[in-house]
Order: C-alpha cells, then structure tokens, then sequence
C-alpha cells in the first residue's frame, strides 16, 4: 500500500523555486533514499512534505488522506515524523526529557514506547538523565531520531543523518535506520553519502538541479556508473 | 479668539513641531538608516540643550555675587547662540562616540537598553550633580538669537524661520549624504549586515560613524529646545517627552524616509495638540488626568501604527541612488 | 555595610522575580519585553485596588499578622493580583505581540511595540490613581528584629525572602517537572523542532506570558510592601531587571536569579558611595562593564 506519495511538486522559499515539478512514492515499510548533488533540492523535497515549506503547485498524500501545506504540528499527528538535518534535539533537556517531548501529542502510556527507544539505543539508555548538549554529534544524532520515533509514526523523514559524523558513526546510523525499518516505519532518507544510504534502501530517487533525474531500486542504482559519474561523483 | 492669536498660536506649534523634526531626522539616520535601535534620544536631547545653555550664557560669578548664590553652572561662555547650536552638536558628537565603543559591538536589543542606561544615567547626574548646572532647578533666561529684532510678542515668527531654516539645512545635508558612497555602505549594512562583505570592525566603524552624526543633529534639536523654551530643567527630559513621542514620530511618517520625518513630527505633534482640545472638553474631575490621558492616546496610537500600517504614512524611501542595484 | 548587603538581597529577591519572568519570555519569544517592569507596578496597584478598594467593601478585617504590616486582605490580594496581571500579559500579547509575530516582525519593533505598552500601563496607573506615592498600609511604624553583627531587618522583608524562595521553588518544579514545563524548556531551546514534535508553541507562549506576568506581579506587590507604590516604580526597576538577565544569561532561569542577586547588593553597597537615586545608573553601569567582557552573561549558553 502506498504510504506516502508526493506529486508535481514544485516548491521553494520566497520568490525562488528550488524544486520543479518533483513526484515520488514510498511503499509500506519501504526505505527510499533521495541523493544527488548539493542545491539539488533534497532538503527542501522534505520540508515541503512535512510542511514546513508550502509548495506552489503539487499535491502530497499521506495513506489516503491529502496533507499538502498543511502545518508540521498536525501532519505529526496523523503519524509523520521529522528529523532535521541540524538543531535536531534540545540541548539543555535530558536525553528522557527529549523523547518525551517527541511523546507530546500523545495522550496515552507511552512508558512501553520509551522502554522500545532504550531498546533500539541502548547507549541512551545508561545517559538517559544527561543534557543531550553535552553529547557527542553520534549520540545526539541517535537522540534526535529517538524523539522522532516516540509518535510511533508510519512514516519517518530524515535528512541528512550521517551528515558531519565520523565513518565509523556513519556505519552505525545506517544499521540503525535499518533496525528501524524493521520494526514497520516507512523511511525516506535523504543523504549526501549516496553510497551508504543506497546500500541499505530498497529504491532511490536521484534529484539534480530541482527534478528527478533517475528512479530505480536501491542496488540498481548503486551498481549503474554513468548515474553515479554524473551526479554522485563517482 | 482673533485671527492675530490664531496665527501666533499655529506658529508656536510648527516652531515645536519643526524642533522635532529635527531630532526624527536625527533617529532616522540612526533607526531609518543604520538600523540602531536608540532609545535614548533623550541623553542627546539633554546633553544638547544644557551645552548650548552654558555656552550661551554668562558664568553665574560674571553676573553678580547674589546670583552665583543660586544659580551653579560647570561653565558660561556667554557667546553667540550659533556658536551654542554648533557647540551642541560637537558636544553631543564626542558623547555618541564614547558611547559607541564598547555598546555598538552589542546585538540589537542590548544596545537599546545601553541607551536608556545612557539617557537615564545623565538626567540622573544633571538632576543630582548641582554644581553640573543647577540640578533640579535647571538653567533659565536663557538668550535668544535676534532678540531685539522686533517686539516680544511677535518674536516667534522669527524663531519659527530660524527653526525652518535650520531643519531645511539639515534635511539637504542628509539627503546629500545618504546619496554618497558612505550612504550607499550604511544602506548595504542595515539590509543584510552578513552579506554585505566587510569585515565586523569596517561595520562598526560605519555605524559609529551613523551614530555620531545622528546624535549631533539630535544635539541641533536640544538646542534649539533650550532658546525656544528659555529655560530648561532635567524634567524635561524623560523617557515619555524626550524620546519615547519622537519615536512615535517616526514610525508615523515613515522610517527610512526623511520627508516622513518631517511629516511625522508635524502630524503626531498635531495629534498632540489636538488632543489637548479633546481632554479640554473633559469634566473637570478628570483635567488633571489630562497630560496622562493625551500621552495614553499616543501610546496606543503607536501600536496602531506598528500593527496596521508600520511603514506610516510615506513608507520606506523606494530607490536612493539610480546608481544603485 | 553587612547591612546594606541584607537588604541587597531583599532588593534583589524583588528584582529576581522579574527578571525571571522577563528571561523566560525573552529565551521563549526572543524579544526584549521592555514593558515587564510595568507589569510589576501593575500588579502592585493592582493589588493596592483590591486592599484599599474592594477588600475593604467586602468587609474583610484589617487585622495584621503579628509584626508583619499586612494580614488576610494582602494574602488574598497577592495571589489574586498575580492572576490579573497574568491574564493582562496574555491579553497583551494577543493584541499587541502576536498580530507582529505573525507578521514575522523583526525584534526591535517588538521591542518598540513592548515599549509603547509599558507607557500605556503605566498612564493608565497614573489615571487611575494619580502620580503620587501610594502605601498599601500608611503611617506604620515598622518595628525591626535585631540579628547578629548589629543588622536591622523587618519581619516584611524575611517575608519577602521567604515568599521569593517558594515562589522560586515552585516554578523550578514547574519547569522540570510537569509536561508544559519541559514543553517551555524545549521551546525555548529550539522553537522549529518544538512544532516539528507537535508541541502547540502558541499554547507554550500563553504560559510563558501568564507566568511572566505573574512573577512580575509578585515582585511589585512585595516592593509596595517594602517601600511604597509610585507610577513609574516598574520603569525604574528596568535596568536592573535587563541588567539581572543579561547577566544571568538570556534564557537562564538560575542565572537570572543570580543576577539579579547581585543587582539588589550592588545598588545597596553603592549607596553608601552616592545618592541612593543613582541605583538604576549602577545598575546600567554593571551592566555594561560585564557585556563588555562576557557578552553571553556569566552563565550564558553561547546560544545567539
């Protein structure tokens, strides 16, 4: 079943457009990468999704239900999570206290869901009472996708997660956005290390200069040399 | 009431109305232009009009014995009222740059309540310091230029040219000013302080330079108060009077525009006046509350202003140089 | 001396409670609410309507507590006052700062904005009850306890302090314990991501707003206990109270008690230099000496 789709979606910040008329789908408990060179409009696509950018044409859906422009604090409620490529936590509140914060709109127990986070990363769970400013990008990282996944989303956006972390970090978000995956999220990453980010996605969507430029599986795209010389960098 | 005392009444307000003019064309430089939130018009306001006064004015000993009993004056130059009007200006130029140094490199918000400091911190020393210039009782008789010209009751006409003529000079010398390269520089930083490529010590130094001009017009203004007036006291001087109507001013004219200076000092000084009719027909249990009232009015008129139409009435000025862009 | 440094902290517990209100609305809504000493004499006045006005009407006894000088119509009156004036700042804010907020007004005409509102405040107190000093009790003795090395202090003021700490206490507990606490503690980290989790920042706001205001009240009502009432008392505790949360750190709830600790005993220690009417110039100058070294503040966070 589709779970999100987004279509002809053109979009941008004041008078400039950056993305053009961009579509894409993602399938239930699917990983989709969006990758492509910088200023192509990766990040953008994502706000314009979540809402945090109205696009100027194009229509975005959630399930079945139509959430174009709609503002980020309902379309988190109708089971979307956002994780922001920087200022992703709150620093000066406890690793607890962030994941409770990404229980707000929730009115139920959710101390099962928190016991689930702790599972999924269990270095929080020893630092839970520490301040997330004093944690490292890695760990803080972690945090932030913590309090994404405290909704219980059906979808999940990230942007940018591997951005300024150390290799060996990288290797260790990408498992966990697997883990992730596995428990049933719908997961749309977008990434400027293509190669990582392709090796763990069932499809990817190559965006250049505002449109889509390529779409195929994740593997296809990771073995195709011409896509990877032209806009990956090789 | 006769025609003859219509006319001299009207002219007393443009005379008060042109002497903020003054002082909004002073805070648009800063404000309008360079984008520094000065709330402490009123330090520059003081400061000019007590410095014109001394300069303007005998030493008390120089008067008589008796005199110097009551009135204490730091000094008394007893010179010309153009020389008190320039000496303003320098005085208050001096201030603006020692002020400046270690507030400009301040963000917005704190530079503002480095100017209220500033501004309380000197009515606070001339109100408290008597030996400074009377303290609380301030400084009176003081001289007017042109005075035996005609009789006393008809002066003002030429005090109302005098005003004028000054605030004219001044507004072509901003407009000159602005249409430098300097201007285009101030135009550049206030827009986008990060964009426009030059190093943080070049801005401050730019704004530095905004500050001191606009404080010494401002110190014009204070002067031109004091020989209006002919005495001038630290009440006069406070956040409301001082500093607080001239910013009204500005944003009803128009900020970033010196013709909506003007204009805004004329409309809102209007506006003032007029609301003096309104509290006069006022049963005569609230006339007391009548200055209260009428500054109430302000206020609220100002966030009118900023809510529904907070470019006033001439807006922004649109192009300042067809050189530009 | 030790004297002047007791009553410091007696000043600068009243000072506290605005510049924590004041640091709150400033790390939350990032404007500068010059309007927040007005809303201390808001809340003073405000208080001296419900003592000297209504209290009495309703035939509430005058009787006072012990050597304190106030009794059961300044208790009711305190909390009741807090809540007026917090609902006051509420209303401000949908009036005046909020239309600008949705305008994506920049931060200085907010501040000129707050500006205009704390000359409305304050010319409605002055209409309303004229320009002269006002008591809440006048014409009482006020009897001091002796403590040791020689120090005068009244039973109001260890009332105040002791007003001040649970007041103090409880938002601490508010802010670490309670859902909405820590909802104004993230949104004042980082508005965007607040949203981004669904917090409702509107709702956020309104809570800083009312406690704002109501610490604020608070603060004038004890100063009016201490001193007295005059119109422009909320415009003189101005600087110190900017001075205090600058110090303390933009944001910082701990600081800005710090600060303005530091504020109440600088102002008392210098008048034993110079006229007590220069304390709001002390507290500017001090003010100034430490932006100019540490421009975040002692405890500041480095957070722009």
């Amino acid at each position: 079943m589709r779970v999100l789709e987004a279509r002809n979606l053109t979009s941008g910040y004041g008078e400039t457009d950056i993305l053009h008329d961009v579509s894409m789908k993602l399938e239930e408990k699917e990983i989709v990468s969006i990758i492509g060179p910088n200023g192509a409009g990766k990040s953008t696509l994502l706000k314009t999704i979540f809402g945090i950018l109205r696009p100027r044409q194009g229509v975005v859906r959630l399930g079945d239900e139509e959430i174009t422009g709609l503002n980020p604090d309902k379309i988190v409620r109708k089971g979307m999570s956002y994780v922001p490529q920087v200022n992703n936590v709150f620093p000066s509140l406890t690793i607890q206290e962030n994941l409770e914060m990404g229980a707000f709109v929730r009115t139920d127990d959710y101390r099962d869901r928190l016991q689930e986070m702790y599972d999924l990363f269990p270095l929080l769970k020893d630092r839970r009472n520490q301040k997330v400013g004093r944690l490292s990008g890695g760990q803080r990282q972690m945090v932030a996708m913590g309090r994404a996944l405290m909704l219980d989303p059906k979808v999940l956006l990230l942007d940018e997660p591997s951005a300024s972390l150390a290799p060996l970090l990288v290797e260790m978000i990408f498992e966990k956005i697997g883990d992730i995956n596995k428990t049933g999220v719908a997961i749309i990453v977008v990434e400027q290390n293509a190669r990582e980010t392709l090796k763990i996605s069932d499809r990817g969507y190559v965006l250049a200069t505002g449109r889509t430029v390529f779409e195929d599986t994740g593997k296809a795209i990771l073995e195709n040399k011409e896509v990877g010389k032209l806009y990956l960098g090789g | 009431m006769e025609i003859g005392g219509i006319i001299a009444y009207l002219v007393s307000l443009a005379i008060m109305a042109g002497i903020f003019a003054v002082f909004a064309l002073g805070l648009n430089i800063h404000w309008g232009y360079t984008g520094l939130f000065n709330i402490g018009i009123a330090g520059f306001f003081c400061i000019g009009a007590y410095t014109s006064a001394m300069i303007t004015t005998p030493r008390p000993e120089d008067v008589s014995p008796m005199y110097a009993q009551y009135v204490h004056q730091i000094f008394g130059l007893n010179l010309p009222f153009i020389v008190g009007l320039l000496g303003a200006a320098l005085v208050c130029g001096f201030i603006a740059y020692l002020i400046g140094y270690p507030t400009l490199r301040l963000r917005e918000d704190y530079l503002a309540i480095a100017t209220i400091g500033i501004a309380e911190t000197f009515r606070l020393i001339f109100n408290n310091e008597h030996w400074l210039a009377n303290g609380p009782r301030g400084l009176m008789g003081l001289p007017q230029p042109f005075q035996g010209l005609v009789e006393p009751r008809h002066y003002n006409y030429i005090y109302l040219v005098v005003v004028l003529a000054i605030m004219v000079v001044i507004y072509i010398s901003i407009e000159r000013v602005i249409r430098s390269p300097w201007g285009r520089v101030l135009r550049a930083i206030r827009e986008d302080e990060v964009a426009s490529a030059m190093s943080g010590k070049d801005i401050v130094r730019f704004k530095m330079q905004s500050l001191i001009f606009g404080s010494m017009i401002m110190g014009v203004g204070g002067a031109l108060y004091a020989h209006y007036t002919k005495a001038i006291s630290p009440d006069v001087f406070t956040p409301l009077y001082g500093t607080f109507i001239i910013w009204v001013m500005l944003m009803a004219g128009g900020s970033g525009n010196n013709k909506g200076a003007i204009l805004g000092a004329f409309v809102v000084w209007g506006i003032w006046i007029g609301t003096k009719f309104l509290t006069d027909l006022l049963p005569y249990t609230l006339k007391a509350r009548a200055p209260y009232i009428r500054f109430l009015i302000i206020g609220i008129l100002l966030e009118i202003i900023l809510i529904y139409r907070p470019q006033g009435l001439m807006g922004e000025e649109k192009r300042i140089s067809k050189m530009m862009d | 001396m030790a004297e002047l440094i007791v009553y410091g902290i007696v000043l600068g517990s009243i000072i506290a409670l605005g510049a924590i209100g004041l640091t709150l609305v400033y790390g939350i809504l990032r404007f500068a609410n010059f309007a927040h000493g007005d809303l201390m004499t808001a809340g003073a006045y405000v208080a001296l309507f419900l003592v000297t006005g209504i209290f009495p009407w309703l035939g509430i006894p005058d009787t006072t507590f012990g050597s304190l000088s106030f009794g059961w119509r300044m208790t009711l009156a305190f909390p009741i006052a807090m809540a007026c004036v917090a609902a006051a700042s509420i209303l401000f804010d949908r009036i005046l700062y909020r239309p600008l907020r949705r305008k994506q007004s920049g931060p200085v005409i907010m501040a000129i904005s707050a500006l205009g509102a704390s000359f409305i405040i304050r010319m409605i107190v002055i209409i309303l009850w004229g320009a002269d000093y006002h008591f809440y009790r006048p014409g009482v003795l006020r009897p001091a306890i002796m403590l040791p090395l020689e120090i005068k202090i009244r039973p109001d003021q260890i009332l105040i302090l002791a007003t001040v700490l649970s007041l103090v206490i409880l938002l601490y507990l508010f802010l670490q314990r309670t859902k909405m606490g820590k909802a104004m503690r993230a949104t004042a980290d980082n508005m965007e991501l607040a949203r981004v989790s669904g917090i409702d920042t509107e709702r956020v706001i309104v809570w800083t707003w009312g406690i704002g205001g109501a610490l604020a009240a608070a603060g004038g009502i004890l100063y009016g206990i201490d001193v007295q009432l005059h119109p422009g008392m909320g415009w003189h505790f101005l600087l110190p109270l900017f001075a205090a949360t600058i110090l303390g750190g933009i944001g910082n709830m701990y600081g800005a008690l710090i600060g303005a600790l530091i504020m109440g005993v600088a102002q008392q220690v210098s008048t034993f230099y110079l006229m007590p009417t220069y304390k709001p110039a002390v507290a500017f100058v001090v003010m100034i000496l430490i932006l100019l070294v540490r421009p975040q503040g002692i405890f500041g966070g480095g957070r722009s």
